[in-house]
């Protein structure tokens, strides 16, 4: 029997995509816990962080309420793009992205607050606005960081089952991704397929662990 | 001209008691230093002036333009207020180049003028070999002749310098010193350097301002300073060791003189005005300032004798400690030949003791 390969092609362009958006958001997120002082910073910090430790069914849930069909931004969805957003493979980003996003917002928080403050202070005296510190002087020292941090949430959307499940569904040839498509291997006794299924994506899983670890800035 | 009068309160901590920074700071000498312990505010001022940390209460001003005025709640953006910063560790940026540092300071000039302008600084700063090298391909005093040179392409209207001789080797120190001596002449930009080392304050200050936990408490030229603290602990903080009490005998305004009793000696000093006869003083006096040599007859005018208790070794003479906490200095030579005697005379300076 040929294995159909979509669930893995799902996956890399599901968790590619989700990793690209986690880099702006988490940037974004970071930026503002590491530089601004505003009241409830730490509680965000938590709520950000809160994917890493709760069950990815929960999770999914929360996100199913969120935007689902009858929720507020589900039908402004649909209003705009005529389809439901829910069980489709945009929703696999949102689920990969919702798993992922933590790492980077906690690696690049700590990238940046790890950057010698005097570098800004000093820019700005030399009359540099925020902006160009940002880009110029900030962002090319923690560039490798995030890159690795980046490496990492790739592999973590790759892997996302539950949320995906959730959100997303089990529909063959649409929004079934790698991880649901070896469940419903095994579940089905094709266990060839489950077996060719898991060792393909543990080598790919390893490949971009070994590249975040070259990625990561103490290793020159 | 610099003015900063700034008043900034910093609440008791997990360990640390509270501090109040209370200071004013006039000056438009070409090079001012502030000079005090560590812990004393000064880089606090510093960051204040540059706009890096906002006062409670203030104005800081330089010529014209007010930079900070709590009152009407104006507090400029650093980057308004072209103040150069050289940082203690000269915060040059690891990732770029020594040109690419120059150059990012002198981004608002045009293309062609930027590149021979930093040429020229390059030229003037020796360091136009390594301009393609990373800062951590640097030593120290070329990262700290970078890190000036970076700061005055940016056109400052005052140099702040943090501690620039701190972890230099003598030498090195020299070469800062020519360094800014340079800068002082080529650039028409007022200095500002914070130190706790004395010899900085004597190689460039044209004025200079005494902070100690929080206040400034005595400002002049540094040879004003050093020739009359206004206080024991300033005396103490100068270097100036020989702290003595003695008795006002006479006082004669009209021969602009007075005579003291140190123990059993009477010293000859200048007029000292608002003392009064039997006044207790303290007599202030460096150990170089003091002639010292074996007994030999009755001690004469302004001389006291001592017994010798130790030397210590300093660069070029030998400092001797006598009986009552008096030092002095004292030519090696001299010394090796006199090393076992006891009794020695202390001969003091008459014209320059100074009285607190």
């Amino acid at each position: 029997m040929p294995i159909d390969w979509f669930p893995l092609w799902l996956s890399l362009r599901v968790a590619a995509l989700s990793t690209l958006i986690a880099i702006a958001l988490g940037l974004f997120l970071a930026y503002w816990l590491a530089y601004r002082t505003f009241r409830g910073k730490e509680l965000l910090d938590a709520l950000v962080s809160l994917p890493l430790v709760l069950p990815p069914t929960v999770l999914g849930y929360y996100l199913l309420v969120l935007l689902g069909r009858t929720s507020p931004f589900g039908k402004l969805y649909e209003a705009l793009t005529g389809s439901p957003l829910v069980f489709t493979w945009q929703a696999a980003v949102i689920a990969a992205l919702f798993h992922s996003l933590p790492l980077l917002v906690k690696s690049t928080r700590a990238a940046l607050e790890s950057v010698e403050p005097d570098y800004a202070r000093a820019a700005r005296s030399l009359g540099a606005s925020e902006w160009r510190i940002f880009h110029r002087i900030t962002l090319p020292l923690v560039r490798r960081s995030i890159l690795a941090a980046a490496a990492i949430a790739f592999a973590r959307s790759l892997g996302d089952f539950g949320v995906t499940i959730m959100i997303a569904g089990n529909i063959p040839g649409r929004t079934q991704t790698i991880a649901v498509a070896i469940y419903d291997a095994v579940e089905a006794g094709n266990g060839d397929i489950a077996r060719t299924m898991v060792l393909v994506i543990s080598a790919v899983a390893l490949l971009i662990l070994w590249a975040a670890n070259r990625l990561s800035p103490n290793q020159v | 001209m610099i003015l900063a009068r700034l008043k900034k309160r910093f609440p008791a901590g997990l360990n640390s008691a509270e501090f109040l920074l209370d200071v004013e700071i006039k000056t438009s000498g070409m090079v001012t230093v502030l000079f005090g312990p560590s812990g004393a505010g000064k880089t606090l001022t510093l960051d204040a002036i540059a706009g890096f940390v906002r006062p409670d209460e203030g104005r800081i001003m330089l010529d014209d333009d007010i930079l900070f005025d709590a009152a009407t709640g104006v507090h400029l953006l650093p980057q308004a207020r072209r103040c150069g910063y050289v940082f203690q560790n000269y915060a040059l940026f690891p990732h770029m180049t020594l040109r690419e540092n120059l150059e990012f300071a002198s981004e608002f000039r045009p293309k062609l003028e930027r590149h021979r302008k930093v040429n020229e600084v390059l030229e003037m700063f020796r360091l136009t070999g390594l301009s393609g090298r990373k800062p951590k391909e640097l030593s120290g005093g070329q990262k700290q002749r970078c890190s000036i040179a970076r700061a005055l392409l940016a056109e400052p209207r005052v140099l702040l310098l943090d501690e620039p001789a701190q972890g230099l080797d003598p030498m090195l120190r020299s070469e800062l010193y020519d360094v800014l001596r340079n800068v002082r002449a080529a650039f028409d930009t007022p200095i500002l350097i914070v130190t706790h080392d004395l010899e900085e304050c004597f190689a460039l200050g044209d004025r200079m301002f005494i902070l100690t936990d929080g206040k400034i408490v005595q400002q002049g030229t540094p040879t004003e300073i050093f020739d009359r603290p206004a206080s024991l602990d300033v005396a103490c903080r100068l270097g100036i060791y020989n702290t003595v009490q003695a008795e006002v005998l006479t006082l004669d305004p009209s021969r602009n003189t007075s005579t003291l009793r140190l123990e059993s000696c009477e010293l000859q000093g200048p007029y000292l005005p608002g003392k009064f006869k039997g006044d207790r003083v303290w007599l202030c006096v460096r150990p170089e300032e003091i002639r010292a040599f074996p007994r030999a007859s009755k001690p004469g005018f302004n001389q006291l004798p001592a017994q010798f208790e130790r030397a210590t070794p300093r660069p070029g003479a030998m400092r001797l400690h006598f009986q009552g906490q008096l030092l002095a200095d004292v030519p090696r030579q001299e010394f090796e030949a006199n090393k076992h005697i006891k009794d020695w005379i202390l001969e003091f300076p008459s014209t320059t003791l100074r009285v607190l």
